[in-house]
């Protein structure tokens, strides 16, 4: 279906809903890439200002990519609450915004729509918001979810520790822990990126934070970030797995890209479960997504990367994961160019992602071909946690020295702490003060407070 | 502690530093209140900036064309099609394919059919390929030359992506073509080389069809080693009549220093 508008004596003419769509987006390297972006401003706006007038319920009679060749259309199509929906159902996608920044939504109304909201819808009404509105909506939206501890409390951030090590060496990736763990960090979880793709080796390091974790009975889960296919198998030899971690995509094919589909994230999400490790709640899934996957494995349908970003947050919420991050700006300049084009991908994701019910984290990040700086980091990092992201990194130093890029430090989210008065995990912070690493009130104590893990750092040297 | 370092209370060390020699990672940094103190905010500043650096300073062509001559290479410059680093980084289609200027003189250079060819590419650090390059095709050349591979000239392509190689190869119709290349720099390591190999190279190769040595630069893999790594996969490359996932490296245990 064609979508036309007039703007004084000129016509704009759209082929088609996802033509509409990516003419809507705000400017990013991908989507220009793709030969999908706006040709001028004035198309963007107009672009905008059609899209405007389009009802919700358009994004339910058409897909942007076909159910029978699809199968992330078809688990769109067929979960879709329609009930939860019912109050939506006579909305424009203007209308939806206003709706949003509305007293009207508030968190518990927003929770009882979510099932009702697709990805296409989320994506669409994200093109027409500022970024201050992408942070209000977003604010509303709560997301709680539970293994060993509970994330995405009011007013509380959690850390992913993530101490990688560019050959996986054991006593390397635990002084990092500990470091992090002595910064107060690990709260959402603490997770390795392999280095290596070897059973064995990953079965090593899933064993040592294990060890750390279960040393120090830290209400934690932990987690190696390697392939699906590679957990199930180590959850078959008897490793100790807290959470199946995958990246994933919002095609069919870009998943394909990925060695992964449905029934196999159905399978692992299975697995995890009946190990039944999980203390206070058995939200077992850790996803990453990150704007221009699907171009980059060119299985994007022409649909533009947010819409396709936004779409893979339909096969995460379909698991019921404990963490979804968006790596924002891992993926290079190709596809988000600038500092400004980071940030934006940032806060729509998060909003997406919450909007859509998700426990949405983001990593807060750029790479040295990016044209992007510590200044940038320190601005989405800010503008999220006034958002109320669930969780960010905790790299030392924001120098991830496997995977080569900048993330956020340690030092990054205490100082979102103190700025925003953000608490950890309860959980966590009842560890924290338990071990001497803080007091009551979260801060830290001075450096070496804390006598049981100032032992394990001389045991390791 | 000096009188003056008694006074900087506000400034916490980590008591921890022993940990520091366990791991390259930034540990141990200590802090102001909850902050970066200033000596590690610098450091870091000045990683990044030689970073940026190595991303962006062009590949001096004619310094490392004599670097090339001079070491008794025949040599020849080309271009991609990103006409600057600023679309470079935008367009990597654009990298991937020669210009027209580069592809007609190209095709007028004599062959040698079935050769081993060479493409030297900035990638994204020609401080990578500046520093690494000639050495290591200083150490590959004996070896390939054992193995019996006819010559190609050295081909220098500036704006390069990875497969850039693949339509340089096909025009000197290479049986093999290795692309040295600048790696994404890390913080750490701004000068880190990457080497892919790829047999019969012509234009749409998929990236599943080369073999990769990453990380090539003296704190990485060194270049001697790198350099019969290479002549391994080589070797294997042309007995399988292939390269990519179905050519393992299997070297390690073979090429022990």
């Amino acid at each position: 279906m064609a979508y036309t508008y007039t703007l004084g004596m000129r016509r704009y003419g759209f082929p088609d809903l996802k033509t509409l769509l990516a003419r809507a987006t705000p400017p990013r390297a991908g989507d220009r890439l793709a030969g999908i972006a706006a040709e001028s401003a004035e198309e963007r706006v107009v672009a905008r200002m059609c899209l405007a007038e389009v009802p919700l319920a358009d994004f339910l009679a058409q897909a942007l990519i076909p159910y029978e060749s699809d199968e992330v259309t078809r688990l769109i199509v067929d979960t879709h609450d329609r009930a939860a929906f019912a109050p939506m159902s006579h909305l424009t996608v203007g209308d939806f915004r206003n709706w949003l920044l509305s007293d009207a939504a508030d968190s518990a109304m927003l929770a009882r729509v979510a099932p009702g909201i697709t990805p296409e819808m989320a994506a669409a009404v994200c093109k027409l918001m500022r970024n201050q509105d992408l942070i209000l909506v977003a604010s509303k939206c709560r997301v709680v979810t539970r293994f060993r501890d509970t994330i995405g409390l009011p007013g509380r951030l959690a850390v992913r520790l993530q101490p990688n090590h560019p050959t996986d060496d054991a006593r390397g990736i635990a002084a990092s822990v500990l470091d992090g763990l002595l910064y107060g960090a690990g709260d959402a979880v603490i997770g390795i990126n392999p280095a290596s793709d070897s059973l064995a080796a990953i079965h090593d390091l899933l064993r040592l934070l294990d060890d750390v974790r279960g040393r120090f009975d830290i209400p934690t889960q932990t987690c190696v970030l390697t392939h699906v296919t590679n957990t199930l198998a180590l959850i078959g030899r008897g490793a100790p797995v807290d959470l199946v971690f995958q990246s994933i995509a919002g095609t069919e094919a870009a998943n394909a890209g990925f060695g992964i589909n449905l029934a196999l994230l159905a399978e692992a999400h299975a697995a995890a479960q009946a190990l039944g490790r999980g203390t206070v709640g058995d939200n077992v899934m850790y996803f990453e997504t990150g704007q221009g996957s699907a171009l980059s494995a060119n299985a994007h349908h022409g649909v533009d990367q947010q819409t396709c970003e936004a779409r893979a947050y339909a096969v995460a919420r379909h698991f019921r994961p404990l963490l979804v991050n968006t790596v924002v700006g891992f993926i290079g300049p190709e596809y988000l160019y600038d500092g400004k084009e980071i940030i934006r991908a940032g806060l729509e994701d998060h909003f997406c992602g919450k909007l859509l019910g998700l426990p949405m984290g983001c990593d807060v990040c750029y790479t040295n071909h990016a044209e992007a700086d510590q200044d940038d980091m320190d601005n989405l990092l800010t503008l999220l946690g006034a958002a109320g992201v669930n969780f960010i990194m905790g790299v030392p130093g924001a120098d991830d020295i496997m995977l080569n890029y900048q993330s956020t430090s340690f030092h990054d989210a205490l100082y979102l702490r103190q700025v925003l008065g953000l608490k950890r995990a309860p959980e966590f912070d009842a560890w924290l003060e338990r071990m001497q690493l803080a007091g009551a009130d979260g801060r830290l104590l001075p450096p070496g407070a804390s006598a049981a893990l100032m032992d394990m750092t001389r045991a390791l040297t | 502690m000096s009188e003056h370092d008694a006074e900087r209370q506000w400034l916490q060390a980590d008591p921890w530093a022993h940990l520091a020699q366990l791991t390259p990672a930034r540990i141990a940094l200590g802090r102001c209140g909850v902050s970066m103190p200033t000596d590690e905010t610098l450091r870091f500043s000045l990683a990044h900036a030689q970073a940026r650096d190595a991303v962006h300073t062009p590949l001096a062509m004619d310094d490392m064309a004599r670097a090339c001559v001079d070491a008794g290479f025949d040599t020849l410059c080309v271009a991609s099609r990103a006409p600057n680093r600023d679309v470079y980084l935008q367009r990597p289609d654009w990298g991937r394919r020669l210009d027209d200027d580069s592809a007609a003189r190209l095709s007028a250079c004599p062959v040698a059919p079935g050769g081993l060819a060479f493409v030297i590419g900035d990638g994204l650090s020609a401080l990578a390929v500046a520093r690494h390059a000639v050495p290591f095709l200083l150490a590959a050349r004996p070896l390939a030359d054992a193995q019996g591979w006819p010559r190609c000239p050295v081909v220098l392509a500036s704006q390069a992506r990875v497969a850039l190689g693949d339509e340089i190869g096909a025009l000197l119709q290479a049986r093999v073509v290795v692309v040295l290349i600048g790696e994404r720099p890390g913080l750490s390591s701004p000068d880190s080389m990457g080497l892919y190999l790829t047999y019969t190279p012509r234009i749409g190769r998929l990236d599943a069809e080369r073999n990769c040595i990453s990380n090539i630069r003296p704190e990485g893999l060194a270049v001697p080693l790198a350099a019969r790594k290479l002549a391994w996969m080589l070797n294997r490359s042309r007995e399988l009549g292939c390269s990519g996932v179905r050519l393992k490296d299997d070297s390690d245990g073979l090429l022990a220093p």
